[in-house]
């Protein structure tokens, strides 16, 4: 069942649920924080970029915490970096949201063993909504991550946060 | 110039700083005091017979057993030769003289040196970690290195 399941012929008048409404405007303009750390922020531009046009979903990349809803942490996170990120996300408004992306920012990746500057695992420092797996994602499996965020943020309550 | 002849002009010039070589290898190296690394490289650098204006690499090493050492390799625009010179030093006393004032491009190379096996690299004009936080403890790349358990609360190995 859609946003729109009861409609006035006459008048222009719609009638939904506020929850709906609210969930339906953030999940179509999810302002990006960009957060491009090593290869996979290439694929994170080639899914900007005009063939896979990240912007029909109505992401558009943010250089700027503090206009952005969700960040996509993309590549490798150092130790040294991971402080920063903190202080990025904490600096983002409400609602925000966090979506991993390649093996090196899920759990380390290739420096899982002996990486001792790699953080091992972006969510020991923030809470992640989706992890999108591969080394590097291609930018369908991007593309994939951003439709299960939506689909996280279309289920989300006014009372209860669950994303 | 050939490894030969290059060897023979600096053991000339500085005779006993010098220390050892071996110059049939694929890439010849000579290996030098760390005290003086400066005004030998100096040399190489001003000297028209060998005109050494390009550094083209610094790397530092942990040869295991408690030594650690620099490698410059070395290539002259001039005279299209190359040599590869070695200095070593102790975990004790490790320290190396700099040679960011004969090759500009040796400062941050050094910095790193610095920062990843300790050696001190002395009369460096800026000697600060490059990579790692100033807060960093330990030389992650000597080979006795333990990867420490939490670094600023937050846990480390896997």
């Amino acid at each position: 069942m859609g946003l729109l399941d009861q409609r006035f012929e006459n008048g222009n008048v719609f009638i939904t649920s506020l929850e709906n409404l609210l969930n339906w405007a953030r999940l179509s303009s999810l302002y990006q924080m960009q957060f491009g750390l090593a290869c996979c922020a290439i694929e994170m531009m080639a899914a900007s970029a005009s063939d896979f046009d990240i912007m029909r979903f109505g992401i558009i990349p943010r250089a700027t915490p503090r206009q952005a809803d969700v960040m996509f942490v993309a590549g490798t996170v150092t130790l040294k970096m991971a402080s920063r990120i903190k202080r990025l996300y904490d600096q983002m408004a409400e609602p925000r949201y966090i979506i991993s992306m390649g093996s090196c920012a899920n759990c380390g990746g290739p420096y899982w063993e002996h990486g001792y500057h790699v953080l091992k695992g972006v969510d020991r420092v923030i809470p992640v909504d989706v992890f999108v797996p591969g080394c590097p994602p291609r930018p369908e499996a991007l593309l994939e991550g951003i439709i299960k965020l939506q689909e996280k943020v279309r289920k989300e309550s006014v009372v209860k946060k669950s994303a | 110039m050939t490894a030969d002849e290059i060897y023979n002009s600096l053991k000339a010039q500085f005779g006993d700083a010098i220390v050892e070589a071996k110059l049939d290898a694929l890439q010849p190296w000579i290996v030098v005091d760390p005290n003086r690394t400066k005004e030998i490289a100096l040399f190489l650098r001003d000297e028209p017979a060998t005109q050494f204006d390009s550094m083209m690499c610094l790397s530092g090493v942990d040869y295991n057993g408690g030594k650690l050492g620099i490698v410059y390799h070395l290539f002259s625009m001039v005279h299209k030769h190359k040599i590869v010179l070695k200095a070593h030093c102790t975990k004790e006393n490790p320290h190396i003289q700099s040679v960011s004032s004969v090759w500009g491009t040796a400062n941050w190379h050094e910095r790193e040196v610095f920062d990843m096996y300790g050696v001190v690299i002395d009369e460096h004009p800026d000697l600060r970690r490059i990579l790692l936080p100033y807060d960093w403890e330990g030389h992650p790349l000597r080979k006795d290195y333990k990867v420490p358990e939490f670094y600023n609360g937050m846990k480390v190995p896997y």
